[in-house]
């Protein structure tokens, strides 16, 4: 939390400005008790009519006063919580942009959007509270407290008693009561988690009967949820009385105090209205500081889980230029040894993901030359999404070296070298816009007619034309690119997100594109004709294309198998029919069998 | 008009509020009760506190026996107000809390009964959030509804009385500045409230943003896109500053001038009664000024809260509405009382001329046919979106048919219970579900009661026995929500343990075997071969050889069924099927 009060700095005047305006209007507010002392001694006590006005008027100028100064405070703390917000959350939201692959799969994105909203304001409106009333309420009980010195000493002592015990029995609430809230909170999570489960698994839990059972848990975990609030309202539910008994008490205290010094004579009947006041003045702001504390503990939870999120720094970032040998490595060389370096190289890789024990790729190599179309072939979890995630630099080694071009990956700036890098994930993502606008995302400036030549390329020109005639409304110079969007591709089918998605991968013109799994919504015909079109893209593109089926690379130049991390087989089709185990187990899954029965028929 | 409607919607809502309150009626009185006491002893005591300072008069003239005896009385009114608000609080939180759960639990019931339909067609994020976040504002603006609103005009009321005991001109003076306080208040909302909707709006259109760039950071990522992002982030994060500085200051003004106003009704009290302490040569006294001063604190102060309250009562009507909305949803027609339990299915299944559609407009299954004898293996075949889940869908009873009859072992099964229904399938989904527990309770779903060699032994067949087995804490594994900590493979291996363990008579297997790797699947593919010995199971998926071997294979194109029979009457027919086949060489 403290690390988040730098983004307050360009608000230093704000910061001051609007706590100190808040003081004026507190201070203006202790004077009213000894302006009505004023009123009913000298006012009353001498029969002075005239002076009753005067002190009057002088009530409604420290109204008129009070009120500018809380205006002025007021908008110096929206200014600065506001302002302190909207910088805190770019510079997340910048950050985040920089987090690499490995801390997203560990902080996991939703937590990550709900720090950047609800947590973000959390702490905006504590930032603003606490620039308000933190310091106006302990002034104003101060403040009382020493008023009530000026009036009368002896009178002063029952405030000097009953201020620490009311901190003392609105700490101890709240410090009984916090922790319980976050049990609350957790009971809270419960309840959703098991919402959000059952509307998800709807089919398959009445698939299984498992209504009753389900309903069951749901009211187990909504009962204890609904015990825990009422322990938590027990204890809270103690604060106002109990402040209430001392503070009355107190008061009871002040005038039978007070009138033994009247009886003496040491002050006046006016001056222990004035500490009546007084007393019931701290009563208020207690009150509001109580609920104050609890918002300012939300927003510095908030802003501890803000912290966090900033404090994780990227494991993948653009080497610092100058100094090691990337500066010098501006050209790349072309050939080395009298022959040509190849496009991408493995060389003794390893690879293990952040909060894992086991190496999730071990000692992998291969060589591919410009223009070759490698496969990846092998089981879930066998590595192959890890071996192409290398290239582009999405997650680093751990062991070995992954060259482009003859250049360590860890050498290039990122941004050069994924701009050479075009990726198709598995999991085919749009964003909100039209189809042109998705197209363009790694080429601005891309031409229409790039555009359908890689929609083509994609087998997506059906999808595209198919949507000119759903938006037609009547205007016919729609050809479908200018299709909206919706967010997260909601109106479009996995299959027309996934052909989309390898559309934008193409107009981004890469010279190394890599398709991860990324025709599995496809059908068999459909990925048979998007593998042949790819064949007709430049000559010297490389292509890597990972899959589970034998039919999407088995016309790839080289192909790798892989086996729980390991490279198990490197070679063409025919060579690893004949030497790769693994690589013949799979093929015969999917082929042998048809293959003899197409003879037959 | 509109207006009418909405206050006509209000009191409905209203009506189901109160429904559900009905049973803590004894607790609501309790609680009206205790609130009048509380309120009447706040406001009796400072006329206790105003007659012990008459009693102070000046120097050598206070009269301390009378002060006692006050003091006494005092303590014990304070005393008595304390606990009478304590109980009250506890009271209106146990009404409160209790009214929550019980429509949770409704809320809860109603989505374990929806039509599916229903289920598929509307967000669950925002079905959560009405079960979640609408209830817990509903309940905070219940718990101030009634701690505050009736205290307050409690209070109102009460002061008015007290005051109008001691003087009436005075009390005028209260009664007429006050309610400006109330102008004031609602004159801002009503300004603001244009700026709050542009804020919303604006922090609407953000979040989208930061939901797309960020929950998509890994494309955003591979295309570089980085800056693009940062700039139209800085673009709307800009806009939302202005105009949330606008909303927040301007909104920020009730506060300090409903304290104006209430520092005048002060002064003017102040003046007022000083005058009349003078004019009436004490008739009004010192001691009753004093009392009055706090009074009228004590009056403008629910005015100032009140207005807050509305808003988080009619807010908290308008969270109460949505989740009404969702509990009314109409729930699946239930099971006709005499519904016929099916045991155990023999297998046929018999599909007479059913039509379907989601929506009328969009015909998708017409006049569709289908005899299955028991053992026999269907397979569904089709492109990308062919809408071979529907079929899944009207199997099992997740949908109905429009007309037509399916029946299963003779019996229509629009007339037999869905339970008996649905537990002769076993089903094995494209979407994986897990439930948040533990691996054994995953795979135990469908028979709780199973030994633990029974599980062990469907964990095998279904191949997944050696991956638990490496799990840290094996079969008492913990999964996530959602199987987070579980490949898609692993995921797919616990769904078919899990039916492994039940083996109901008929099977339907949804591309069930689609993200596990080809080794695995060929293993699976055995074990539901031996699975299926004897079972009518109907097979969706998208590899050939998995369906090569069905009895009938129906060909599905957009929603409809286009073409029907076995692998080589549809090859030699040479239609949509052949060209689909043909083409996994065609490269």
């Amino acid at each position: 939390m403290r690390k988040l009060l730098v983004y307050l700095k360009s608000y230093k005047k704000e910061c001051i400005l609007a706590p100190l305006f808040k003081l004026l209007e507190a201070s203006f507010e202790l004077i009213v008790p000894l302006v009505m002392a004023s009123i009913i001694d000298s006012g009353i006590g001498l029969n002075d009519r005239p002076h009753i006005f005067r002190m009057g008027a002088v009530l409604v100028l420290l109204a008129v006063i009070g009120l500018t100064c809380a205006i002025s405070a007021q908008y110096f703390a929206a200014k600065a919580a506001v302002g302190f917000a909207t910088k805190l959350r770019y510079s997340l939201f910048s950050h985040i942009e920089e987090l690499s692959f490995n801390e997203l799969d560990t902080i996991g994105t939703s937590t990550l959007i709900t720090r950047m909203t609800s947590d973000i304001n959390q702490v905006q409106s504590g930032v603003n509270m606490v620039l308000r009333l933190f310091l106006r309420s302990p002034f104003i009980v101060f403040g009382a407290m020493i008023m009530a010195f000026t009036v009368n000493v002896t009178g002063a002592i029952v405030f000097v008693v009953t201020i620490p015990l009311l901190s003392l029995v609105v700490f101890s609430v709240m410090f009984f009561s916090i922790p319980l809230f976050r049990k609350v909170q957790s009971g809270l999570d419960a309840v959703l988690g098991h919402t959000r489960e059952n509307l998800g698994g709807a089919r398959v839990i009445r698939a299984f009967n498992k209504e009753a059972a389900e309903t069951e848990e749901f009211n187990e975990s909504n009962d204890f949820l609904t015990r825990m609030q009422m322990v938590v309202g027990r204890i809270s539910t103690l604060m106002n009385p109990l402040t209430y008994i001392i503070i009355n008490a107190a008061t009871l205290a002040v005038i039978w105090i007070g009138g033994k010094e009247v009886y003496f004579g040491v002050i006046t009947r006016g001056e222990v209205v004035a500490l009546v006041n007084y007393m019931s003045q701290i009563l208020v702001e207690l009150v509001k500081l109580a609920n104050l504390i609890i918002l300012i503990n939300k927003a510095i939870a908030c802003g501890n889980r803000i912290g966090e999120i900033l404090e994780v720094h990227p494991s993948v970032c653009t080497p610092a230029v100058g100094g090691n040998k990337s500066a010098s490595s501006a050209e790349t060389p072309v050939m080395k040894d009298g022959m040509p370096v190849p496009t991408v190289e493995f060389s003794h890789v390893c690879m293990t993901y952040q909060g894992s024990a086991e190496e999730a790729l071990t000692d992998i190599n291969l060589v591919v030359e410009k223009g070759q179309t490698v496969g990846i072939i092998g089981g879930t979890g066998s590595g192959k999404s890890s071996v192409v995630n290398l290239i582009p630099r999405f997650y680093d080694v751990s062991a070995g070296s992954v060259r482009v071009d003859g250049k360590d990956v860890r050498e290039y700036d990122l941004t050069e070298l994924r701009e050479r890098v075009g990726v198709v994930m598995q999991k085919a993502v749009l964003f909100q816009g039209t189809i042109a606008d998705n197209l363009r995302w790694g080429k601005p400036d891309a031409t229409e007619e790039e555009l359908w030549r890689a929609i083509e390329v994609a087998q997506a020109t059906d999808v595209v034309k198919g949507k000119a005639k759903a938006s037609g409304d009547g205007k016919s110079d729609s050809d479908g690119l200018d299709y909206w969007i919706e967010q997260g591709g909601r109106n479009l089918s996995g299959g027309q997100k996934q052909r989309l998605t390898i559309a934008r991968a193409i107009v981004k013109d890469p010279d190394i594109l890599i398709l991860d799994d990324s025709a599995s919504a496809l059908d068999f015909a459909t990925d048979a004709r998007l593998r042949a079109a790819l064949r007709t893209l430049q000559k010297d593109k490389t292509i890597f294309i990972v899959s589970q089926r034998t039919s999407s690379i088995q016309f790839a130049d080289k192909i790798l198998v892989m086996d729980d991390g390991e490279a198990v087989g490197l070679g063409t089709h025919e060579e690893l029919l004949e030497s790769c185990e693994v690589y013949r187990e799979i093929y015969e899954s999917q082929f042998k069998k048809e293959d003899r029965e197409v003879q037959h028929a | 008009m509109r207006k009418k409607q909405d206050r006509k919607k209000q009191i409905s809502t209203l009506k189901k509020v109160f429904h559900y309150m009905k049973r803590y009626i004894p607790l609501l009185v309790f609680s009206i009760v205790l609130a009048t006491i509380t309120v009447a002893l706040t406001l009796y005591f400072p006329i206790l506190t105003g007659q012990a300072i008459d009693l102070i008069v000046e120097k050598g003239l206070v009269d301390f026996d009378g002060i006692l005896q006050i003091a006494i009385k005092g303590m014990v009114v304070v005393l008595i107000t304390a606990l009478a608000q304590w109980i009250m609080n506890m009271c209106n939180n146990r009404m409160t809390y209790n009214i929550v759960r019980d429509i949770r639990k409704d809320a809860f019931h109603k989505i374990e009964h929806l039509p599916l339909s229903y289920i598929d067609s509307h967000s669950h994020g925002d079905m959560v959030s009405r079960i979640i976040a609408d209830v817990d504002t509903f309940a905070e603006g219940l718990l101030m509804g009634f701690t505050q609103l009736f205290t307050g005009l409690a209070t109102i009321a009460g002061t008015l009385l007290f005051m109008l005991t001691i003087d009436v001109k005075i009390t005028l003076v209260v009664v007429v500045l006050t309610p400006i306080s109330l102008l004031v208040a609602s004159f801002i909302a009503k300004k603001t409230y244009s700026m709050f909707q542009l804020q919303t709006k604006t922090r609407g259109e953000q979040t989208a943003l930061i939901e797309e760039m960020i929950g998509n950071q890994k494309v955003v990522q591979a295309f570089c896109h980085e800056d693009e992002a940062r700039s139209t982030f800085g673009e709307i994060n800009d806009r939302l500053q202005k105009c949330s500085l606008r909303a927040i200051f301007f909104s920020s003004l009730v506060n300090p001038s409903t304290r104006f106003v209430n520092s005048l009704v002060y002064a003017a009290v102040g003046i007022t009664g000083a005058i009349s302490v003078i004019v009436t040569g004490g008739a009004f006294s010192v001691g009753n000024l004093s009392c009055f001063l706090s009074y009228a604190n004590q009056y403008t102060k629910p005015f100032n809260e009140i207005s807050g309250v509305v808003t988080e009562l009619q807010n908290a009507l308008a969270c109460a509405a949505r989740i009404f909305e969702l509990i009314e949803e109409l729930s699946e027609k239930p099971d006709a009382e005499a519904a016929y339990v099916l045991e155990e299915a023999d297998g046929h299944v018999d599909i007479d001329h059913v039509y379907f559609s989601y929506t009328p407009s969009q015909k998708l299954i017409e006049d569709f046919n289908l005899h299955v004898e028991p053992g026999q293996r269907i397979a569904i075949v089709g492109p990308t979106g062919c809408g071979k889940t529907t079929l899944i869908n009207l199997l099992m009873r997740f949908y109905d048919v429009n007309s037509g009859e399916i029946a299963v072992s003779g019996h229509n099964i629009m007339d037999m219970t869905r339970s008996s229904l649905r537990s002769n399938y076993g089903m094995v989904l494209q979407e994986t579900w897990l439930k948040k527990g533990t691996i054994r309770e995953n795979i135990c779903m469908g028979k709780p009661d199973a030994t633990e060699e029974e599980m062990i032994a469907a964990a095998k067949a279904a191949h997944a026995h050696s991956f638990i087995r490496r799990l840290p804490q094996g079969y008492d594994t913990p999964i996530a929500e959602d199987g987070g900590n579980l490949s898609q493979g692993q995921k797919q291996l616990l769904c078919i343990a899990r039916v492994m363990l039940c083996l109901p008579p008929m099977l339907i297997l949804d591309e069930a075997t689609s993200s596990i790797d080809t080794r695995t699947e060929l293993r699976i593919q055995k074990a539901f071969l031996t699975m299926m010995q004897g079972r009518t199971s109907f097979i969706v998926a998208h590899r050939l050889s998995t369906i090569r071997e069905a009895d009938v294979i129906l060909v599905m194109k957009d929603g409809k069924i286009i073409e029907q029979g076995n692998h080589e009457t549809l090859l030699a027919a040479g239609g949509f099927y052949a060209n689909l086949y043909n083409s996994q060489f065609a490269s």
